[in-house]
């Protein structure tokens, strides 16, 4: 499906996927490279459309068939499978991705749509050696029990303490005006996040942790 | 999903007509609604013209002393507008009360206006749905209805309007402007936007193959204290059981309904009448529910008179 040179790092998850849809994570594709990829139906009638997207920094040229979606590029194309797919139907915020600053559910919205946009994803937050502070948090309160909705739980948390120092209210803001940071701003800001295993508690620590760590 | 073309346009006269140009095409902002449905093959256009680039992104005072807000306005950023904050609270209480964050940071507000029915048969491509495939019949009639509509419902459907912010636009008497493939104009008020089921629920709005939503215009703004209660099954992220938005004013009170009807609901008359009872007895005067989506009629009646003590 894919003749792009593979990572020259190998790691579970590209030994998993092996070099089926994998065209490189993006530290490995030359900024002016145009990484061509079918449609996941390998169904190639209709024609692809060029997209540039900045991903964590890296500027990338993609040529796509118009249905693959932002959360499809990332992780089939592009070779980031840091973002997850949970609903596929923006219900669960398992893809929550940073796009522009703002967060949305990656998996509702077509790659094409996005020419030119910067995105930024768990990948893009921190590495190993130096977690982001929100990063950090969720380890440090045990934010997690499987994992799999964290990258967007992280990508989400960080986009709403922005959210909030920009003044944007939500139903549980008492005065429009003014929002006083509370638990319960909290959880209706990340009800479009879904944890099956119900780490809320610790997910809430951690995000009050940051939030006092910047106030 | 099935196979499509896409295009990016550049301006709403240019969109509208390359819309127009195929039957098959529709017009995609954020999509949030739109991919949902085409990934179920419920919607199923061949041609996408995306109009994310169009401009069309902004909050302006009009001549008339009110707002054009800009169709490609996220959800989000209107909701946080200082005008709109300040001036139509009840606005943005209701955008916030829709959703999620992420939506509404994708949403727009010609999307909102546009987004389909949440029936469980509509969404159930196993299932008849008169809105889905016209003529197949209505399995939410007999069926799961708890949350549907119980006002201006027909024998074909009685699917609920989902939106919150078109029930605030219905209160504020917004407009909705379009340009149309040959470049005329129109402005439309939100009350004749939308239209009833009746034998045609396939069929949600005015709105001509082609034709473009560039704005939405508000009035001056009425002042007062405005209210909008969302009651639901679930705290947050849900859909409206039954919603209410209200503005009592030094000109006034007038009330509009979400959750309730199959467009966002207003009956001026009950805006004259005093108490709880008075008014829900006009609003729900020709209610038809079903026997699961009776307890409507309660929770609506309490909604009024929730909406009078908190105002």
């Amino acid at each position: 499906m894919s003749d792009a040179v593979p990572p020259s790092h190998v790691t579970r998850r590209s030994l998993l996927v092996g070099g089926a849809a994998v065209a490189g994570v993006a530290e490995f594709v030359s900024p002016t490279a145009l990484v061509a990829s079918g449609p996941p139906s390998g169904d190639t009638s209709t024609p692809s459309t060029e997209t540039r997207l900045k991903i964590n920094g890296t500027e990338l040229r993609l040529a796509l068939d118009p249905r693959v979606t932002l959360l499809d590029a990332l992780r089939e194309h592009v070779g980031l499978t840091g973002t997850k797919k949970g609903c596929d139907h923006g219900q669960c915020g398992a893809c929550t991705v940073i796009v522009n600053g703002h967060r949305i559910n990656s998996c509702l919205t077509l790659a094409v749509m996005h020419d030119g946009d910067e995105v930024t994803t768990i990948e893009g937050l921190g590495s190993p050696d130096k977690l982001h502070p929100m990063q950090a948090a969720f380890v440090r309160h045990d934010g997690f029990q499987c994992g799999y909705c964290t990258p967007g739980q992280i990508c989400s948390s960080i986009a709403m303490l922005d959210e909030i120092a920009q003044g944007i209210p939500s139903h549980a803001t008492q005065d429009l005006h003014h929002i006083a940071f509370s638990d319960e701003e909290v959880r209706e800001r990340m009800s479009g996040n879904i944890c099956r295993c119900a780490a809320y508690p610790n997910i809430i620590a951690a995000i009050r942790d940051v939030h006092g760590e910047v106030a | 999903m099935r196979a499509f073309t896409y295009e990016r346009a550049e301006n709403p006269q240019e969109a509208a007509a390359a819309v127009a140009r195929s039957p098959g095409a529709k017009f995609i902002a954020g999509g949030t609604n739109l991919l949902d449905l085409m990934k179920l093959d419920i919607e199923r256009p061949t041609h996408l013209v995306d109009v994310n680039r169009i401009g069309l992104d902004q909050i302006e005072p009009t001549a008339e002393g009110g707002l054009r807000i800009g169709a490609l306005v996220r959800n989000t950023a209107l909701a946080a507008h200082p005008l709109i904050m300040r001036d139509y609270p009840v606005l943005s209480r209701a955008l916030v009360a829709g959703a999620s964050a992420q939506l509404r940071n994708k949403a727009t507000t010609a999307g909102n206006l546009l987004q389909r029915s949440r029936c469980p048969y509509f969404y159930d491509t196993s299932k008849p749905c008169n809105k889905r495939q016209p003529g197949s019949g209505c399995a939410a009639i007999d069926g799961f209805s708890r949350n549907l509509a119980i006002l201006g419902v027909s024998d074909q459907c009685i699917s609920q309007h989902p939106s919150d912010m078109a029930v605030a636009l219905r209160l504020l008497d917004a407009a909705v402007e379009t340009v149309m493939p040959g470049g005329q104009t129109r402005a439309i008020p939100v009350g004749d936007f939308h239209t009833l089921p009746g034998t045609t629920p396939h069929i949600e709005n005015v709105l001509r193959h082609g034709e473009f939503i560039t704005g939405v215009t508000l009035p001056p703004p009425l002042g007062g204290t405005q209210v909008y209660r969302k009651i639901r099954d679930r705290a947050s992220y849900a859909f409206a059981t039954v919603s209410v938005a209200m503005i009592q004013a030094p000109g006034g009170r007038r009330w509009a309904f979400g959750g309730i009807g199959t467009k966002p609901w207003r009956v001026a008359e009950a805006d004259h009448v005093a108490d709880a009872h008075g008014i829900a007895d006009i609003v729900l005067a020709g209610a038809r529910p079903t026997a699961q989506n009776r307890f409507k009629l309660t929770v609506t009646r309490r909604a009024i008179a929730a909406a009078l003590a908190e105002a």
